[in-house]
């Protein structure tokens, strides 16, 4: 291909998420098969090792988060993908990746759950399961995308951020993103910019900390097989990472792993929005439902209707500042999603005016549709259905 | 390499109890590792949860303290990221046996160089006594107050029937035939257990009323014998100690050295 021509493809999301991640820089994946996010594993079975990379299909779920943990441990932009059933495997593992601050890059692709669900069909109710599926205090960045191209987006935002901050990032996406095909384009290297790994500058000789902040509060790593040895570990633990209990040292690490996402809500948020300016009514979704939010707000846009959409890239952590600044003038907030209103429970705690916020919902493993949205919206400006 | 640059002076004293067999393994390995030479910085080890998983605070290689019974995919994520690493991975008897049972036939089949230390202390420690899948019919554990009536794993005849091309048996009693056989077991290429049968005299000791750390160690000297021994042939009931297997299979790592030639030759 020459430099000026440029690289189009008709693909899956699923495979623009694997593009995204090879353009970030992801050198290990391991993975077991689940619908509907097989497609991540096999794209790159066939992917990685054209560029020195690794794929590995190991025994489980749980196993694979493990070998994402390890891999990142030695250097490796490290990767998984999965869907709810496996996603609840990997949990304990992506609580050892936020204790011991690991970067790594967890894709949830959602299926209709709890347990197996509906193998083939869309939801999106691992909203919750994303912030809070592992035990313990913490926080954790979650993104969605709305289209196939956002999909590679994201997937190199999610790497920069897990690097730049050391922390696992989840990429929330749903069946009908991870299989729908649409025209993407895969900007040339440079154009978007990729976080490499902050590495410790200590020299040979001189003591490493590995959880040791520097002046701008990073913590430049150090790859296993480099010069430095240090110890790693789930326990709460010191500067050495050896373990501690100590009560100031257990309260200082608690706050600094909620505090390093919590703190950065406004620099972590991203969102798409389509005529907010005056919309009297406000839909909020995200993922394949914001398709359907974006469909209804442009018709209705047509028919000169003051409606307005904000696509949530960034669910976790939520940006309660955003949502209420982008709804000050609402009259009306529809939620749109595929669960029983896990982000409309956020927004309802970010908006001035919480009874003025609706679920549009479907939880029958078929996507939400604009007339779904449309009878909903009937109803409360009360038109009937 | 100075013996002092192999373990971590600073989080001492340990934490096992006196008399604890885990010492034992940590001291034979570190002798080992001086003996072979072995460069410290290539040298990495991988622990899940349990006291003998402690024992990765203690060396001075690149440590990883994981999650229960998840040490060996966490060591494969590694291995296959940085195969140059030498990887030691030690484990408790329900570590590697029961929650990590199915990662460690697993890494028994692929064939990954590393190697694997069962420290086999037929009980729980960490978590106050507890009964193993290595405690065996008819013990004593705070889980079994009237006796175990769940039969154990050999852990020897699993990992053979797994796959892996390096299986031993040792004891904390026999501390020379213990470093001859780490020795060998981290010269060969290929997924090696090492299971070592050690005392615990706070839990698996004093509820099966079997005596402290002496008492556990002479009853390991009388009840085990080398494989091929006369004594051996003559008890059958005796536990049999040794190198099993020692054998070549394509090792997981360049086998994928493989692999990415064949892609990059697609291109
Ligand atoms: C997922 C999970 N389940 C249970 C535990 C509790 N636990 C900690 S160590 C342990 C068993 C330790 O026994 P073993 O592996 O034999 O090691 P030992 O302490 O005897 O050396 C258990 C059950 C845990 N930490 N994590
Ligand atoms: S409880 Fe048993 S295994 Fe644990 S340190 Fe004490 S003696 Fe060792
Ligand atoms: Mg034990």
């Amino acid at each position: 291909m020459s430099a000026t021509q440029q690289d189009v493809r008709f693909v899956q999301g699923n495979e623009a998420c694997v593009r995204g991640a090879l353009y970030a820089g992801l050198r290990f994946f391991a993975g077991y098969p689940i619908t509907p996010s097989t497609e991540i594993a096999e794209h790159l079975a066939e992917n990685l090792p054209k560029v020195g990379g690794t794929f590995v299909q190991m025994e489980d779920e749980i196993a694979s988060m493990c070998a994402v943990c390890g891999a990142s441990l030695a250097g490796s932009k490290s990767m998984t993908a999965t869907s709810g059933p496996g996603f609840s495997l990997k949990q304990e593992a992506i609580g050892y990746a936020a204790m011991a601050e690991i970067p790594c890059v967890v894709v949830d692709v959602q299926r209709a759950g709890p347990s197996t669900g509906l193998a083939t069909k869309v939801a999106q109710a691992d909203v919750n399961q994303a912030r809070w599926g592992t035990h313990g205090e913490h926080s954790i960045v979650t993104l969605t995308a709305s289209t196939v191209q956002d999909m590679f987006a994201v997937t190199v935002e999610a790497f920069n951020i897990a690097e730049a901050y050391r922390t696992p990032v989840i990429l929330l996406f749903d069946e009908v993103m991870g299989h729908m095909r649409e025209r993407l384009v895969i900007p040339p290297a440079g154009e978007l910019p990729v976080t490499e790994r902050l590495r410790t500058a200590v020299k040979p000789g001189v003591n490493y900390h590995p959880y040791l902040p520097r002046e701008d509060g990073r913590l430049p790593m150090s790859d296993y097989g480099d010069i430095h040895r240090y110890h790693v570990t789930g326990l709460y633990h010191d500067i050495w990472g050896f373990p501690t209990e100590q009560p100031e040292q257990v309260n200082k690490l608690v706050h600094h792993l909620v505090d390093k996402i919590e703190g950065r809500v406004h620099e972590l948020a991203r969102w798409k929005e389509f005529y907010l300016e005056d919309a009297e009514n406000v839909l909020i979704s995200y993922g394949s439902a914001a398709r359907s939010a974006r469909h209804l707000v442009e018709t209705r846009r047509q028919k000169g209707h003051r409606v307005g959409l904000l696509e949530l890239q960034t669910i976790w952590p939520f940006p309660k500042d955003l949502v209420r600044e982008k709804t000050a003038n609402a009259k009306n907030v529809f939620v749109v999603e595929m669960n029983m209103g896990q982000v409309m429970a956020q927004v309802k705690q970010a908006v001035d005016n919480p009874d003025h916020v609706y679920l549009v919902n479907r939880v029958d493993g078929t996507l939400v549709t604009p007339t779904d949205i449309g009878n909903v919206m009937r109803v409360i400006e009360g038109k009937g259905v | 390499m100075a013996f002092r640059d192999l373990i971590r002076e600073r989080f001492f004293p340990h934490i096992w109890c006196p008399g604890c067999g885990h010492g034992t393994v940590l001291n034979s390995l570190l002798h080992v590792v001086d003996k072979m030479g072995l460069d410290p910085t290539s040298m990495c080890m991988v622990s899940g949860i349990g006291c003998s998983a402690r024992i990765s605070g203690y060396v001075n290689f690149h440590t990883m303290h994981t999650m229960h019974g998840r040490a060996l995919p966490c060591a494969t994520g590694i291995k296959l990221a940085k195969p140059q690493l030498n990887m030691i991975v030690p484990m408790g008897d329900g570590d590697a046996m029961a929650i990590g049972g199915n990662h460690f036939i697993h890494a028994c089949r692929r064939n990954i160089d590393m190697t694997a230390i069962v420290l086999n202390n037929r009980i729980y420690g960490m978590t106050g006594g507890q009964y193993s899948p290595l405690s065996g019919r008819g013990v004593l554990a705070t889980t079994a107050p009237y006796r175990s009536i769940d039969d154990d794993f050999d852990a020897v005849a699993l990992a053979q029937g797994a796959g892996a091309t390096f299986v031993a048996r040792t004891t904390a009693f026999h501390v020379k035939e213990l470093s001859k056989i780490l020795t060998k077991a981290i010269q060969h290429k290929g997924f090696s257990v090492v299971e070592v049968m050690v005392q615990c005299p706070t839990y698996f000791g004093r509820k099966n009323k079997m005596g402290g750390a002496v008492q556990l160690l002479e009853y390991y000297r009388d009840n085990t014998a080398p494989l091929g021994s006369k004594k051996l042939e003559e008890n059958q009931n005796l536990i049999p100690r040794g190198i099993f297997v020692e054998r070549e299979r394509p090792e997981y790592c360049e086998e994928y050295q493989n692999v990415i030639a064949l892609a990059e030759g697609k291109e």
